[in-house]
């Protein structure tokens, strides 16, 4: 008989193989080791963390989008406009603190269910809604903020301190999120169903997956991620920029392929998201660490992501 | 000898698909490959195509020998045109620029060819899979190939489009054009093969001449016989289950009316066009419909809405495997859980371990030919596919499972096993609604058979019937 149901190997070798932006970390890291000696120094690793959380947090909310089949613009947008909502109604409404988060938290996830309607209810192709949203969000930062930056109020700023000297807030805030960003793709019916979504929504719907509702779900939670990202971001800086986070967004979004997602949907992890973020974050490091120009900077980040696509399709084809 | 192939060795990650199989083709003869889903037919296919390169092995081609290949997945880009996709990538010129009147007209005399009366402006995706598949076909033929590859291509067809292309390949074989056919259906087999080469777990176990017994070629195949095709076991039938009340959307189908009860395989015959596949999918809430109304288990089920159906207890294998059956870019083990992946959560939480059970325990029974339960839908062969769209439906175990067209491209051993599968549910009072093509199928597994043709039920006959009788009520006309 010829069925068998057995289960798969999988080897270290293989885990590598199948994950190139692992392999692409380890090579960096190692580089970087050689090439700038203070790399390795604890500090600095700290500081590699908390540069990362940022991009790390808003990323998770990404994969969601991606693994589903969408794409999210308005994520930076969306990140500051939160931390100015949550600086403003401490700093100028008088608000208590965590009602003040609380308000900023919930502004994403209001853009995120805005963004999510117009795309599943509305059929607008989540480029462009997103794309509508990034404008309206950031115009809105500017409106709220009236151009100038906002003290934030004492929770959000601790978002952005050191528990101890050794352990910044941030980093704890990005492990917490990958914690939930794997939790719910692997274990909730919302996760496994923007797998569904994603490989092929025609299918999903004709198994009877609610695809609207899902998708509701999928831009809410990438609103919040982004919002959360947003207090991160104003925390380490104790202020609420108006012009925070521009461009983020792509950032996230190469985060997110550079860690093995596909644009077209329906493949993608939250363990690849986050060494995507990494892999960005320790490439900004360590360019800074040998002095290279930022102008040189965002070339060489280009030419690192389109390899790193670049690398994962050939070796997807060759299989 | 246009092409001979020796010794080729094929492995993927853990299966060995192909092991030292020699192959050839001569010039004139239509050669038959036959074998189990799995088997590694496909594979063979694609090493002769160059698409894959063996491990081990040569294939030899003799000099200026083209080769036209129609694999089993369609390969049409469905946005596009049918004229479009007839000339994708060597469209005709004038001046450097895309001479559509001529692509056009070529288009249509493709077209005529085949057999099928479609406007060549008309976006593939809009195309039945059957039709999708007859211009697939034209477009290998406008090749000129002297071996021509058919890949299952009967597996999407109807009685008419058969013989049509059986036709066609006599034709061509008259021509002095080498052809390799993979097919299902025994009785092709006997109708056109000039030689039968059956492949068993990856190798090649024998080849039969030109006139071998179905009951030889099917020994060979599974290394048993099949006492009996058609293992349907009647009962007395219940209460209605499944009620379809005069149903009726302008332009595709009218006043369609039927029921099933518990413990009954109502079977739904029909022509190409004649509105089964649109009938189904509007009672199931995937498109809309004017007029009308359907019931399960006497409580109405809401319009255009899948959800509120599956509620309702209606279940629906889709024809279109790989457009709305599957999920190909999730694992076997997923694609078998999707259905059942709401009902068995709890508090938005997957029931993981008891999906993995139940997914396991359907692979087993439907013996789908996998290295497990993580391993991409999409590495496994066309058959074995299908056989997890089946199986997602299965687990979920609906009231009314609407089947459209489940076996096709399944082996003759996998059939027996889906149809003992549809035998367990109505024995547990379920009720089971089958549409399709396969004559044989139809009379063979219903207890009741509703005729369709030109969107309208032409007429309802008793279990046991002939084919005869059948494409009488199917070619029925109707006063405008
Ligand atoms: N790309 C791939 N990766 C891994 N395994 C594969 C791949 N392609 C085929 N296989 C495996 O090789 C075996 C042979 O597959 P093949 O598609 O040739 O079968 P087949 O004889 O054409 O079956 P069917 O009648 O169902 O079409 C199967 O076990 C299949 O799962
Ligand atoms: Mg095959």
């Amino acid at each position: 008989m010829s069925s068998t149901v057995g289960s798969r190997r999988v080897s270290v070798r293989e885990a590598l193989a199948d994950n190139g932006a692992l392999a692409g970390l380890l090579v960096l890291v190692v580089a970087l080791s050689v090439s700038a000696p203070t790399f390795l120094s604890t500090q600095n690793l700290l500081n590699v963390g908390v540069q990362a959380a940022v991009v790390a947090v808003l990323a998770f909310g990404s994969t969601f989008v991606i693994v589903s089949g969408g794409i999210d613009l308005s994520v930076g947008s969306v990140a500051a406009l939160s931390a100015m909502v949550g600086a403003w109604s401490s700093a100028e409404a008088g608000l208590p603190g965590p009602v003040a988060l609380l308000l900023g938290l919930l502004t994403g996830v209001v853009a995120g269910l805005v963004n999510g309607a117009l795309v599943s209810y509305g059929r607008l192709p989540a480029f462009i809604a997103t794309l509508a949203m990034l404008s309206v969000a950031r115009g809105l930062t500017l409106v709220v903020s009236q151009g100038s930056p906002t003290t934030t109020p004492d929770v959000v700023s601790f978002l952005g301190s050191d528990l101890t000297p050794y352990l910044p807030v941030p980093l704890l805030v990005m492990l917490v999120f990958f914690g939930i960003t794997g939790f719910v793709l692997s274990r909730t019916y919302s996760g496994r169903a923007m797998y569904a979504i994603g490989g092929n929504e025609e299918a999903a719907r004709l198994s009877g997956i609610d695809t609207r509702r899902q998708k509701l779900v999928v831009y809410a939670l990438s609103g919040l991620f982004a919002a959360v990202a947003g207090m991160l971001l104003a925390g380490r800086l104790s202020s609420a920029g108006p012009q925070a986070a521009v461009g983020y967004e792509l950032d996230a979004i190469a985060a997110v392929v550079i860690g093995g997602a596909s644009l077209s949907g329906g493949v993608g992890r939250a363990t690849g998201t986050l060494v995507g973020a990494l892999v960005l974050a320790v490439l900004r490091n360590g360019l800074n660490q040998m002095q290279v120009s930022p102008f040189w900077q965002q070339v060489v980040i280009g030419a690192v992501i389109a390899l790193a696509v670049l690398l994962d399709t050939l070796r997807r084809r060759t299989r | 000898m246009l092409l001979s192939a020796r010794n080729i060795t094929k492995s993927f990650t853990g299966v060995k698909a192909l092991d030292g199989v020699d192959f050839d083709v001569r010039p004139g003869e239509v050669h038959v490959l036959l074998g189990e889903n799995g088997a590694g037919k496909s594979t063979l296919v694609k090493v002769l195509a160059g698409v894959h390169s063996p491990d081990r092995g040569t294939v030899e081609r003799s000099a200026g020998t083209r080769l036209a290949v129609i694999h089993q997945e369609l390969t049409l880009v469905p946005r596009l045109s049918v004229a479009e996709n007839l000339y994708l990538g060597r469209p005709p010129r004038r001046f450097g620029i895309v001479d559509k009147a001529r692509m056009r007209q070529g288009a249509k005399r493709l077209l005529d060819r085949v057999g099928l009366s479609v406007d060549p402006d008309t976006a593939v995706e809009d195309l039945g899979i059957a039709q999708q598949q007859m211009v697939e076909i034209a477009r290998a033929l406008d090749l000129d190939a002297q071996v021509l590859v058919l890949d299952e291509p009967t597996a999407v067809l109807t009685g008419t489009e058969t013989d049509r292309l059986l036709d066609i390949m006599a034709d061509l074989r008259g021509q002095g054009v080498g052809l390799v056919f993979i097919t299902h259906h025994l009785d092709e087999i006997r109708r056109i093969a000039d030689r039968v080469t059956v492949l068993r777990d990856g190798r090649s176990v024998g080849v039969l001449p030109r006139g071998a017994s179905v009951r030889r070629m099917i020994e060979l195949m599974v290394g048993r016989t099949i006492s009996e095709q058609y293992p349907r076991r009647r009962q007395d039938p219940g209460e209605v289950l499944l009620k379809v009340d005069g149903l009726t959307r302008d332009g595709a189908f009218h006043d369609v009316s039927f029921h099933v009860r518990a413990g009954e395989v109502v079977g739904v015959a029909g022509l190409v066009g004649a509105g089964r596949t649109e009938v189904v999918r509007a009672a199931f809430g995937v498109d809309r419909y004017d007029s009308g109304r359907v019931e399960v288990a006497g409580e109405p089920v809401p319009r255009h809405d899948v959800r509120a159906a599956v509620r309702a207890g209606l279940g629906l294998v889709p024809e279109d495997r790989k457009g709305q059956g599957l999920v190909l870019t999730s694992t076997v083990g997923d694609n078998l859980g999707l259905v059942t992946l709401r009902s068995t959560a709890r508090a938005g939480l997957v029931d993981r371990r008891g999906q993995r059970e139940r997914a396991r325990g359907m692979a087993e029974a439907l013996r789908v030919k996998t290295s497990g339960l993580d391993q991409p839908v999409r590495e496994l062969s066309g058959g074995n596919q299908q056989k997890v769209v089946i199986g997602k439906w299965l687990l979920a175990d609906p009231k009314v499972l609407v089947l459209d067209e489940p076996t096709r491209g399944v082996d003759v051993g996998a059939k027996v096993e889906i149809y003992e599968l549809v035998n367990r549910m109505t024995a547990a009072g379920r009720a089971v609604l089958l549409v399709s093509s396969d004559l044989p199928e139809v009379i063979g597994m219903s207890d009741r058979i509703v005729v369709m043709a030109h969107g309208r039920v032409a007429g309802e006959l008793p279990a046991g019937t002939t084919q005869d009788k059948v494409m009488a009520l199917a070619v029925q006309e109707f006063p405008a």
